[in-house]
């Protein structure tokens, strides 16, 4: 299972940083995607992957007693995932309101000299 | 109670922007909460401060959870230091915005996403967990994307985009670093941290961790060959924007970096020759940048970048007087950049452009506020008497003892380079006639008396500040040695988290 995961997150890093060292605005927007979820398949396994282990106190106990599945590496990811998502948005709305300003999708063409309004 | 003051100057903030928030499109309601809320939150900055000043550092847990459990709120010496001078300079871009932003942008909100981004910032000097660190950070750039597109001016969405990825990727950097850090330790609160760094076995991980707290906090604080999407964004945006963004932003990169490097990964050699030979190049490129560059809000972003060397330079000796100069600077800088800002803001109403080709004459029609700007301009050069001069002896002092001779050679290129660059604006936008066929939009003169007073006043309010940290010098090295001295040994830290 953990050596799944890791090959995974290693795709999904190298996959990332592909696409931001292309030149498309799309592409650049799918690779910070991309390294997101990799961070958080990261912080997934750092966490020491345990099968079928809630962190749950049985009634009979005061304390957690063995091992056990750690809640805060998936607290930290969930948290990491609504930052991702609120930003995802609105990067795709940015990029779309770039893009029918410019009419391009090439990162090169983002030099408009300055026009000195306000 | 005194933990609810540690939060007061967060939740003010929040509490301002809610409410503006309900007074959707009532432009003068929220001009006015915004200056209110920016004034208290300036007065319990201020209480904070003195009450940390006197008895040291305070904490508050989250929901009193205990210390290593919960999410700790810590306020410090140099905590408390920057949320003061945020708040200062908070209230100073409050005022400038009550009157120098068109309405279009106070309709679409700036003043609520203006206090959420404060209140971001207040948030990231306070905490004491690693993981809140991050939260408030993506608070700060999130605010600071809408700020930098309002307006949806083509420049200003092309230097939006890429100003966003390079944050975004900032911030991936950083999680990154904590994810690792949780893995090798488990704890996340800094104290704790502090004191379990020391058993981990793997030190080459720790040090590849540390690499990438410095690539995510040296992309936000602007450092040499990540520092690219700053002067190419940074002169979009209106200029009180601009003036929160390049007075404090950048700072809270250099915050966080202090705040790492003293807690968690302590440097060692290795980090220390990397940071000092980051901070070189990037006074040297900032430097060099700011030469070339005619527009002045371009200039003044190569001056951020230059300057933003001088602080590495300090923590990249890590010494007590070499830390004391960086924070020193660190005072001297915010005050200083965030008035930069607003001086081009004064500038672009009375000439209505920002390339020194077009401008010229403006000692001759207003010789009151040019002289209050050259005081500013001064104190950034660090003219003696004023607030930059003092910073650089203690940085001078250190890299001569620690015979950081390269770094000397930046210290005067940069600081001559300034003082080349700043007296070159001086003689072209100044002292030089407007030059012929040249068409003067003045927007200021038209204005009514109070607008001209609320445009110039927090000019005059932070440089009076400057003037203050400059003659006053004594009180603010005192400062200055008592945050390096905490900086240099953390137990007064770790003690106050744990409350033992």
């Amino acid at each position: 299972m953990e050596l799944l995961l890791i090959l995974v997150m290693g795709l999904l890093y190298a996959g990332g940083i592909y696409f931001i060292l292309r030149r498309s605005m799309v592409k650049l927007l799918l690779g910070i995607m991309l390294l997101g979820s990799a961070t958080n398949i990261l912080i997934f396994v750092l966490g020491a992957i345990v099968k079928a282990k809630p962190p749950i106190i049985g009634s009979m106990h005061e304390v957690l007693d063995n091992s056990f599945a750690d809640p805060v590496p998936q607290a930290l990811i969930l948290t990491a995932i609504v930052i991702s998502f609120a930003l995802t948005a609105f990067a795709i709305v940015l990029l779309k309101r770039v893009y029918a300003l410019l009419e391009t999708d090439d990162l090169d063409n983002l030099n408009t000299p300055e026009e000195e309004d306000i | 109670m005194i933990g609810n003051l540690i939060l007061a100057p967060v939740f003010i903030h929040l509490v301002i922007a809610v409410l503006q928030l309900t007074a959707w499109r009532k432009t003068l309601t929220q001009r006015i909460l915004s200056v209110g809320g920016a004034l208290a939150a300036l007065i319990t900055a201020i209480s904070l401060f003195t009450h940390v000043y006197n008895n040291g550092t305070v904490t508050v847990n989250a929901s009193n959870w205990q210390a290593p459990f919960g999410i700790v709120f810590v306020a410090d010496l140099l905590g408390s230091t920057m949320v003061l001078l945020t708040s200062i300079a908070g209230f100073a871009v409050s005022l400038f915005s009550a009157t120098g932003l068109s309405r279009q942008r106070m309709l679409y909100g700036y003043f609520p996403i203006f206090h959420f981004l404060l209140m971001g910032l207040n948030g990231a000097f306070l905490t004491g967990d690693i993981f809140n660190l991050y939260v408030w950070f993506e608070v700060i750039i999130i605010s600071s994307f809408v700020l930098m597109t309002l307006g949806g001016r083509k420049t200003q969405l092309e230097g939006a985009l890429k100003y966003m990825s390079m944050n975004i990727l900032a911030s991936m950097f950083f999680l990154t670093g904590i994810g690792i850090l949780y893995g090798m330790t488990g704890s996340l609160n800094m104290a704790d941290l502090a004191t379990k760094m020391n058993d981990v076995q793997n030190r080459s991980l720790v040090g590849i961790t540390s690499i990438f707290f410095i690539l995510g906090f040296g992309i936000k604080s602007a450092v040499f060959p990540l520092y690219f999407w700053l002067p190419s964004s940074y002169h979009t945006p209106p200029s009180a924007v601009a003036a929160t963004f390049g007075g404090l932003l950048t700072k809270v990169g250099i915050y966080a970096m202090l705040r790492v490097h003293s807690l968690i990964f302590v440097p060692d050699d290795f980090t220390k020759k990397l940071l000092m030979v980051i901070a070189v190049l990037t006074i040297l490129t900032g430097s060099f940048g700011a030469i070339t560059k005619t527009n002045i809000r371009r200039l003044f972003s190569y001056l951020i970048v230059c300057h933003i060397g001088f602080m590495m330079g300090g923590i990249a000796m890590f010494t007590k007087v070499a830390l004391m100069g960086t924070v020193f600077y660190l005072i001297h800088d915010i005050m200083v950049k965030t008035n930069m800002f607003l001086i081009a803001g004064v500038i672009m109403q009375q000439r209505g452009a920002m390339s020194i080709e077009k401008l010229g004459g403006l000692y001759k029609e207003y010789p009151k506020i040019s002289l209050l700007i050259a005081v500013v301009l001064f104190s950034l050069v660090g003219i003696p008497p004023l607030s930059g001069f003092w910073p650089k002896i203690f940085l001078f002092k250190e890299s001569f003892a620690t015979h950081q001779y390269f770094f000397i050679a930046a210290l005067i290129i940069g600081s001559l380079v300034t003082l080349y660059v700043i007296a070159k604006l001086w003689a072209e936008v100044f002292w030089k006639d407007t030059p012929p066929g040249i068409q003067v939009d003045n927007k200021f003169e038209a204005f009514p008396f109070y607008r001209k007073l609320l445009l110039v006043l927090p000019i005059g309010i932070l440089a009076l500040v400057t003037v203050y940290i400059g003659l006053n010098a004594e009180a603010i090295i005192q400062v200055a040695e008592r945050i390096s001295d905490e900086l240099l040994d953390t137990s007064s830290y770790i003690n106050a988290v744990f409350k033992n």
